[in-house]
């Protein structure tokens, strides 16, 4: 087909086919609506996370003891607390420690997860060890395991991303060891081992690539667990320590008060809602886009099948 | 007579596995010299590609068990420990695989994987390696190698991916390649076109190659030897010429008598030979094709024949080639596919 035609339309049929392909893909984004919905929320989340204290007129530790537990107003949109303290500001502040304490976990699971999956997909007595403490971690429900090693390692922000680390990174090492078995059996992996790659290099430059999709969808959904369990830590008083605000110890705070100020319940609760809602919905439309031959997808074609009738 | 390149000697391998302990290649010996095209036939099943991935020794150290001697410019591979081993792979030896569709990594491209094997043997930079890649690209007949290059296997047709995997393998000029069935995906055109450029490369870079195939026609296009394995264990060696001419075990016979011919008698039956390969936990004790040979007796049942030398190009291994040379100067020629 190159051969017919002169150079200048054939550039030309290239840079259409480009645009058609973007367009094409650009059709397949916004036609994820729980990706488009999950990432309107996250990147809403994030900015209120890392721009709002900047935007804040009080301090998240500042006390006005006469305006204590005071409904929403014009100076305290969303209210103050037990100690007078703004509530809104609380919120925002605790979304930068709930967001950046799920994030750091998830990031953190990620990379040690995929190598713990990785090489256990590889070297098959390594799997048995490795498998069987993941097995071990698993069986202890998470939050349990979490409190237990909070109350080992000390009430500290790190130590909660410590805790929560390890209680998450089975779920990640088994999802990226179940995709490796299936990569490792494939013949390019046979042809590499045939070409004199080490085991090493096959592990890394050539199986490590393959498994990603999977362990972006996952990361996305323990960044969504990591915050229902940070705030449940903290509601349990096993979180991050008391004055530093998160929307678990707003929630803790809140419940001593609940029949009298509604607002410092209902507003962090709401959050960490919408912040799950988010995420999840997020990592489903990852999961939708990355990986073809997730079934859903086709499910919702046929919702829209005017689109469909144009494709074809 | 050019040297010998690849001498296999009383090679077996032994897998352990769940179900027992497995023989799957049972005492093969041939060689391959400097530039020669050696032809693998047999039926499914019959360790043709266990043979070949021993070569390489690409099983799982720990589940299987090798013995004999693979001489390799006289080293004996099975004494090699690994990293001299990941030495050999690729560089001396290269292995293409059957199925062009998923030799290649769906996550790099086309170029990055040759690339890799130059950068893996040699002291190439990343740039160099690409251009070389590029430069093989050419080689094995891929139009606009710059272009395709950088691109994702899927781009590619399967015709080209197997002329990439090609390109993979003849990265670091490798003096011996495997073939395990290269053209078995392929469809005929393709299939021509990659015999064409093996048949091509092997004039231009010298380099021996093993064919496995079950495809007599391919052989007889391409090899200039062919060795005939059956359950393990090879049954029949020989040129080409006197495979087609003389073929001298039972197996060997029905194997060419099974070719359909253009020519034929279309409402004939084609010739099947009866039975199938016993699996490799219940191995007959004396001759292994006893049971589905037609020429079979006691002696065939309770003792395994020997290998005999016919020709000094021809070798087979069975108790009654000499009776079935007789029965076939009566028949008229099978001889008629070329």
């Amino acid at each position: 087909m190159e051969n017919i035609g002169s150079t200048l339309t054939l550039s030309e049929a290239r840079k259409k086919l480009k645009k058609e392909q973007q367009q094409l893909l650009k059709k397949r984004f916004f036609s994820n609506y729980s990706m488009v919905i999950g990432l309107v929320i996250v990147i809403f989340l994030m900015l209120l996370s890392f721009v709002g204290p900047y935007l804040t007129s009080y301090g998240p530790l500042d006390l006005e003891v006469n305006n204590r537990l005071q409904a929403p107003n014009a100076d305290h949109l969303l209210g103050t607390d037990n100690f007078g303290r703004d509530l809104l500001t609380r919120i925002v502040y605790g979304a930068r420690a709930s967001i950046s304490v799920g994030l750091s976990i998830a990031i953190i699971t990620s990379i040690i997860g995929l190598a713990i999956g990785l090489y256990a997909s590889y070297y098959k007595r390594l799997d048995q060890i490795l498998m069987r403490i993941c097995d071990g971690l698993m069986a202890i429900p998470g939050i349990l395991l979490a409190i237990a090693l909070m109350a080992a390692l000390g009430p500290k922000v790190e130590n909660v991303i410590i805790a929560l680390s390890i209680v998450f990174t089975p779920y990640v090492a088994r999802i990226v060891r179940s995709a490796a078995l299936v990569v490792r059996e494939q013949t390019y992996i046979e042809a590499m081992k045939a070409q004199g790659a080490s085991s090493t290099r096959i592990i890394w430059l050539h199986v490590a690539p393959n498994v990603l999709s999977p362990l972006i969808v996952q990361a996305t959904f323990i960044f969504a667990d990591s915050i229902i369990t940070e705030a449940a830590l903290s509601f349990l008083g096993a979180g991050i320590p008391a004055p530093a605000p998160s929307w678990g110890n707003i929630l803790y705070d809140g419940k001593l008060v609940i029949f009298n100020a509604w607002w410092m319940t209902v507003f962090p609760g709401l959050l960490i809602i919408i912040a799950v809602i988010g995420l999840n919905s997020m990592g489903d439309g990852l999961r939708d886009i990355m990986d073809p031959h997730y079934k859903k997808v086709t499910k919702k074609r046929s919702k829209a099948v005017k689109g469909k009738e144009e494709v074809a | 007579m050019s040297d010998v390149l690849l001498d296999i000697k009383n090679l077996k391998t032994h897998f352990y596995t769940e179900t027992g302990h497995v023989t799957a290649v049972n005492g093969v010996s041939f060689n391959v010299k400097k530039g020669e095209i050696v032809g693998v036939v047999g039926e499914s099943g019959c360790g043709k590609s266990v043979m070949s991935q021993t070569i390489l020794r690409l099983f799982e150290e720990g589940t299987v068990e090798y013995e004999g001697e693979i001489n390799f410019n006289g080293r004996n591979l099975l004494k090699l420990n690994k990293r001299q081993i990941n030495k050999v792979r690729g560089n001396d030896i290269s292995m293409i695989f059957q199925d062009p569709l998923s030799t290649l990594n769906p996550v790099h491209t086309v170029g990055r994987q040759i690339a890799e094997s130059i950068i893996l043997h040699q002291n190439a930079s990343k740039k160099e390696a690409e251009e070389k890649a590029i430069e093989l690209l050419r080689l094995v007949g891929i139009p606009s190698p710059e272009k395709r290059a950088k691109e994702y296997p899927h781009n590619l047709s399967g015709g080209m991916r197997q002329r990439a995997m090609i390109a993979v393998a003849l990265a670091c000029r490798p003096k011996l390649l495997i073939a395990d069935e290269p053209t078995t995906a392929l469809d005929v055109t393709i299939q021509a076109q990659i015999l064409d450029l093996m048949n091509n490369l092997n004039e231009e870079l010298d380099m021996g190659i093993i064919f496995i195939t079950h495809d007599l026609g391919v052989v007889a296009d391409l090899c200039s030897r062919v060795v005939v394995m059956y359950l393990g264990e090879i049954v029949e060696e020989a040129s080409i010429e006197e495979l087609f001419d003389r073929p001298l075990h039972p197996y060997t016979q029905g194997l060419i008598k099974s070719i359909p011919q253009l020519d034929g008698d279309r409402s004939a039956m084609l010739h099947t030979i009866e039975g199938t390969v016993p699996p490799l936990t219940r191995v007959p004790k004396g001759c292994r094709f006893a049971a589905r040979c037609p020429f079979a007796d006691e002696k065939c049942v309770a003792s395994a024949p020997p290998v005999t030398e016919y020709t000094a190009t021809q070798k087979v291994k069975c108790w009654h080639f000499e009776k079935i040379l007789k029965n076939q100067e009566g028949i008229a020629d099978v001889h008629t596919y070329s």
